[in-house]
């Protein structure tokens, strides 16, 4: 243990290497073909409300819970201010719940649409669950989104995010099972094409002593770049791709500003967005919003690795010394150029392709990681020495052998299916059969997705097995908080009326008002810590009291 | 959770399942192989899973923003 002695995001994990706290958010696409002006915040609800059905199916008592939004504060800034709410574009409003009553819903959308809808029994729209694996599902804005629940690594990350698709592919086939209701289509890409993104965000816990002023400089050039590994892919340039041709990122046109608070205009590299749902003054959750949603789990998994890794680079004071000329023409040159070959300029004057820019930040993760140990094959932290492998690999393909490469990386993938369709049937790149490609090529339904067709066919790899991503549709990860969050749900669904990341509120028989259970520390709340007591207990009041400390409630 | 993972094994639909070890990574060669053979085949296999009317399916795919 060198350099790295501060522990690693979350404390308790080895430092230096790729665990660390981390999640994942997806914003699905949605499209009902046969109602294409249907309301999409209207037709998002219903895919909430189609997994409450879908769930409580699956468990008596019922999974659907109320989001918890007291420690939400999305106005706060990491760089040590908070925006007047009155200045505050009204989609960073995001602690305000977006509960549709009957009455407001009837007023934007008409009773027709409303009664169409269904409602829960309270009368009002389900517009937020939690759910039995600890994750969150809710409408954002106009899409439907699965927030995955925290997990310590990237294989995990990669496992509740694949699992967050199976959830999504419920609320499909629910919804095309009820005659009343259009088919709805999700799916897990980012823009429409028509100027209009969506983000899939990722989460990582740093702790708050690093300073911000580090994050910026040491992440910029890596988020650069970092998409010749995790980039989705996408037909068209520019933000309503009105330039015919191919790009390795949906994201990339997207993005207007190096750091800022917005996630939904000026869309910053580096969002600082400081809501740790965690112990304040101990820990940052770093918000990031330049990444694309992958199908590819190579990309995905890579996505989570080598970030996380170069968050530890950064805390340990090693991220490379280097600093990208203009980095948003950066982020859009890397993306327009397949060809992997174009040079950024660094402000030393070097230039440099984005292998090898990426290249350097995998030679300082090695040398951290041997150096703290945390990268040893054997002896290491189970997770590094992957990322490292993997990373090595992917950047290798890319340089020399793309064909491999297209087996793992996302956008390669399908620009394999889209070159083919060129080849076959001569198509221009705006072709609309192109586009149709790209949409579909992130369809969640293995049936009509092109990604799952190539998955069927083996010609995509996996990081996991299929099972171990349909256990986690209900199972949480074992070893953080959300083990807590998720068991609360289904073993005790009835007596909890609220949760969040940091907290899961009980209204409980025998109790006089709300039992509130904060849940700060991310790891703790874990399947060693509280597995036992969810063993010995069929009752939440019983539960609760051991867990506070009270005497048993009397009995209701 | 590697205990986890390896519970239940099952097939969802007809794929194969392959469970490709943490370390060391799959060998590249294993997996071009497989994206080098059956090209048109599977061109054949998509033709018939893309929505019909390409044009008008891609046009209606609007969304309101996000973040």
């Amino acid at each position: 243990m060198t350099a790295a002695s501060e522990p690693a995001g979350g404390g308790g994990l080895p430092a230096g290497g790729a665990m660390r706290v981390m999640g994942a958010e997806t914003e699905y696409g949605i499209h009902a073909p046969s109602a294409p002006s249907a309301n999409a915040t209207m037709m998002s609800a219903r895919v909430v409300q189609a997994y409450a059905q879908v769930t409580r199916q699956r468990a008596a008592g019922g999974a659907e819970t109320r989001w918890d939004y007291t420690d939400e504060e999305p106005l706060h800034d990491a760089r040590g201010w908070t925006v007047d709410r009155a200045t505050a574009h009204p989609s960073q409003l995001t602690d305000q719940p977006p509960v549709l009553d009957a009455e407001a819903v009837a007023l934007a959308y008409g009773r027709e649409e409303l009664e169409l809808d269904g409602q829960d029994e309270s009368g009002t729209l389900l517009m937020n669950m939690v759910l039995g694996n600890g994750a969150r599902l809710y409408v954002d804005h106009a899409h439907p989104e699965y927030s995955s629940p925290e997990v310590t690594n990237p294989r995990d990350a990669v496992r509740w995010d694949a699992a967050g698709d199976l959830v999504a592919l419920a609320t499909v086939r629910r919804l095309a099972a009820d005659p009343d209701l259009p088919p709805v289509n999700l799916y897990k890409n980012n823009t429409d094409n028509k100027s209009v993104s969506y983000g899939s965000h990722e989460n990582y816990l740093m702790p708050r002593s690093v300073p911000f002023g580090d994050i910026v400089r040491g992440l910029t050039p890596f988020f650069v770049t970092r998409q010749i590994m995790c980039g989705t892919g996408r037909v068209g340039i520019g933000q309503d791709s009105s330039t015919p041709g191919y790009q390795i990122s949906q994201r990339a046109d997207f993005f207007e500003a190096e750091v800022g608070l917005e996630t939904t205009i000026r869309r910053p590299i580096i969002n600082t967005r400081d809501e740790p749902h965690a112990t304040a003054d101990k820990y940052r959750r770093l918000h990031v919003i330049i990444g694309d949603a992958n199908l590819s789990q190579v990309s995905n998994y890579l996505k989570f690795g080598t970030t996380a890794m170069v968050l530890s680079l950064i805390e340990a004071g090693l991220a490379p010394r280097v600093e990208v000329y203009e980095p948003v023409a950066a982020l859009q040159a890397v993306s327009h150029d397949t060809s992997l070959t174009a040079t950024l300029r660094l402000m030393d004057g070097r230039r440099v392709t984005a292998l090898d820019l990426q290249w350097m930040y995998h030679e300082a993760a090695a040398k951290l990681a041997q150096d703290t140990g945390v990268g040893d094959a054997l002896d290491g932290d189970g997770h590094t020495h992957a990322v490292l492998e993997h990373w090595a690999t992917v950047l290798t393909q890319l340089d020399n052998d793309r064909k491999a490469a297209a087996s793992s990386v996302e956008w390669l993938a399908k620009l394999s299916l889209l070159e083919g369709y060129r080849e076959r049937d001569g198509l221009e790149w705006n072709d609309a059969r192109m586009g149709l490609v790209d949409l579909q090529w992130a369809d969640i339904r293995p049936e009509k997705g092109l990604y799952y067709r190539l998955l069927a066919r083996n010609r995509m790899q996996r990081i996991l097995e299929d099972a171990a991503i349909a256990s986690a549709v209900s199972e949480p990860p074992s070893d953080t908080r959300a083990f807590f969050r998720g068991k609360c749900i289904s073993s005790f669904g009835k007596d909890v009326v609220g949760a969040s990341w940091d907290s899961v509120i009980f209204d409980v028989p025998g109790y006089g008002r709300l039992q509130r259970v904060p849940t700060r520390e991310p790891l703790r709340g874990t399947k060693a810590l509280t597995g036992a007591l969810f063993e010995r207990y069929r009752e939440a009041g019983p539960f609760l009291a051991e867990l506070l400390g009270h005497n048993a409630p009397p009995a209701a | 959770m590697a205990g986890q993972e390896q519970q239940h094994p099952q097939s969802r639909d007809s794929q194969v399942d392959e469970d490709i070890p943490e370390a060391p990574p799959a060998p590249p060669e294993a997996q071009a192989s497989a994206s080098t053979e059956g090209v048109d085949d599977l061109l054949d296999e998509i033709d018939g899973v893309l929505e019909s009317n390409a044009e008008e399916f891609v046009r209606a795919f609007v969304q309101k923003g996000g973040q």
